[in-house]
């Protein structure tokens, strides 16, 4: 058993815990089998990526460029004879793809509510780490944690009942009556279901995340900064805005990019109140929208029901645009808080 | 010279208002949900819906509060073996480059919107294997969902496990395996625990992944693993509001309540298993 002596100062002993190690041999089987686990995690996202292109390429045969630039949604006339021919593939007559609406629904839902997150989660984070005292924070800490733990769905209904009604009957009227010369403020006030109350309540439920890490970002910077600034005589505010959040720009960065990958992503709440808009940009930013993940929801039930099969694909090609989407985000954001962690 | 310092002082003073009130607003729309939720979710809920099954747009919740048990059920003892799993192959087998490798992989699956699960698996199970709306679809979905939630927490908690008792049991004499079981793993048991539940909680409220996999069904779920739909609360929430019948808002508001508050049962077990983990921790050192 001379070969279990840990090995102290060895390039092992930087590995925190590694009982295995020492001994290769008498790990094979948990080896073995916690390798598999691995494994599993490793190839889940290439096999849910290569599925989806497999299954996906007569739709992008199909679609081409349209899928990103027709406004029309339209599974083609069920009944009628004939089809609809592109690059080889057939569709129903009169199929088009287009998924324009849903893309631009998707990328305004989500940047609208981050107008609204991110100062109020600065906000929010800021007041927290400078101006709670000690016993309110951890109370405070908790709560926005439990928001965090809110499903879409209770978000959604509560949207439906709270938030739309109070948007259909009181913001936009006002707004459209009094700012209406502003661009994308006036026109129709609509029902309370569109643009504006899904942004609202993507930033509600994005918020607690942001608050969390910007919060962290500010509680790993050294307080001398913050110390520093105000004896040199600045105000608090001035001490935040002039030397903390500076330093901790690229993590406020990631934070915020982390969110709005969630945001983009978000199905149920912004299914139930963004209005289900079909084949029509949002005119204002009161009109209803709908977005990728939404109408693979609302869409799939009339999509089934495609002889051809190709409605079905191109909703699998709008969730690998999605996909690819949310995976580009998540991969800046992700390289913007490696910089963070690195620069302290 | 002093006004100028005063004009400082007023608008450092009005930059914080603003910014406690950004907290004061964030707490007041937590009220306004909790509120909504809990006085609509009370005043709806009766002891028979405990035990009625859907009918239509009314009746109990019997079936939808078992088929997300057993959904969830289901989905934990898929995600155990293979998230903790994983995460103890990263730390205690891994070469240096395959570590960062399964690392990064967890990372994107955190990032995968869970619809792009959902009909990811709707596409390849229900359609393509032919096993239609299914419990194993269901929670297979529920499952990938939780992966990234339950292996980082077990990464995390077996990295965390110290050197000094590692090696203070191989110094005894223990074998591998024992120092593994005796000593690692009872140190990382609660960080994983706490991230199993947090996963749970999200696996609980998830709607999106499930509609498309597990479907819907106003019966009791069976126990067959495919070609049977089984009924979960969150579809409840979803459908039932849009409804223009007041029996079935009353079942969705129940249904929400019930949702709220069996999540914040796990996290508060998490939390309170964070506590117990860290004050231990602090013990040791």
């Amino acid at each position: 058993m001379a070969s279990l002596t840990p090995t102290v100062g060895g390039s092992r002993a930087r590995r925190a815990a590694v009982p295995f190690s020492q001994s290769p041999a008498s790990g094979t089987l948990a080896g073995v089998l916690t390798s598999i686990a691995a494994g599993i995690c490793l190839l889940l996202v290439v096999l849910m990526l290569l599925f989806l292109l497999w299954y996906t390429w007569p739709a992008i045969r199909y679609n081409g460029l349209s899928i990103l630039s027709d406004i029309t949604w339209n599974i083609g006339n069920q009944y009628g004879t004939g089809s609809s021919i592109h690059n080889g593939v057939a569709a129903e007559p009169g199929a088009e793809f287009g998924g324009l609406v849903f893309l631009v629904g998707t990328l305004l839902s989500a940047l609208l509510a981050m107008v609204f997150a991110v100062p109020l989660a600065l906000g929010v984070a800021l007041t927290i780490v400078y101006r709670l005292p000690e016993r309110l924070r951890l109370p405070t800490n908790a709560l926005i944690e439990l928001m965090a733990g809110i499903p879409s769905v209770v978000y959604g209904l509560w949207g439906t009942i709270v938030l739309v009604p109070w948007v259909g009957n009181h913001v936009a009227p006002f707004v459209t009556h009094h700012f209406g010369f502003i661009p994308f403020l006036g026109g129709d006030a609509g029902s309370g279901n569109g643009l504006f109350a899904a942004a609202i309540v993507l930033a509600i439920m994005v918020m607690p995340i942001m608050v969390a890490t910007v919060r962290d970002v500010l509680l790993a910077q050294p307080k001398s900064i913050y110390e520093a600034s105000m004896a040199l005589g600045s105000t608090s505010w001035q001490a935040v805005t002039h030397a903390v959040l500076p330093s901790v720009r690229t993590g406020i960065v990631g934070a915020i990019l982390v969110a709005f990958g969630r945001a983009l992503g978000e199905t149920m709440a912004v299914l139930m109140v963004a209005g289900n808009a079909i084949n029509i940009l949002p005119q204002n930013i009161f009109s209803p929208i709908n977005t990728i993940a939404a109408v693979v929801v609302s869409q799939l039930e009339s999509a089934v029901s495609d002889a051809s099969g190709v409605a079905q694909r191109s909703l699998a090609e709008l969730a690998l645009v999605l996909f690819v989407i949310s995976l580009a985000v998540n991969t800046i954001a992700r390289v913007a808080i490696r910089g963070q962690d690195r620069s302290h | 010279m002093v006004s100028h310092v005063k004009r400082n002082v007023a608008i450092s003073r009005f930059w914080w208002v603003l910014c406690i009130a950004s907290l004061v607003g964030a707490l007041l729309v937590l009220l306004s949900l909790f509120g909504f939720v809990f006085v609509r979710g009370i005043a709806a809920i009766r002891p028979d819906i405990f035990v009625t099954v859907t009918q239509g747009i009314a009746g109990g919740l019997a079936n939808a509060i078992a088929g997300t048990m057993l959904l969830v059920t289901l989905a934990v003892v898929l995600v155990v073996p293979v998230g903790i799993g994983a995460a103890i192959w990263v730390t205690q087998f891994a070469p240096d480059r395959l570590r960062i490798v399964v690392r990064l992989s967890i990372d994107v699956l955190f990032g995968v919107p869970s619809i792009v699960v959902g009909y990811f698996l709707y596409v390849a199970l229900v359609e393509t294997a032919g096993w239609g709306f299914s419990l194993v679809a269901g929670s297979l979905a529920l499952a990938i969902i939780m992966l990234p939630y339950v292996y980082r927490a077990a990464d995390l908690a077996f990295s965390a496990v110290p050197r000094d008792l590692v090696e203070a049991s191989v110094a005894l004499g223990a074998r591998p395996l024992t120092t593994f079981l005796r000593v690692a793993f009872p140190w990382a048991l609660p960080g994983t625990l706490t991230g199993l539940l947090i996963g749970v909680g999200i696996a609980l409220g998830e709607t999106a992944p499930l509609i498309y996999t597990a479907g819907w069904s106003n019966y009791m779920p069976t126990l067959a693993p495919t070609h049977s739909p089984v009924g979960y609360l969150t579809y409840v929430v979803w459908t039932f509001i849009n409804e223009p019948f007041k029996e079935s808002h009353q079942l969705a508001y129940a249904a929400a309540f019930l949702l709220m508050i069996g999540i914040f049962v796990t996290n508060f077990v998490a939390r309170a298993a964070v506590e117990y983990w860290a004050s231990r921790t602090r013990s040791h050192a």
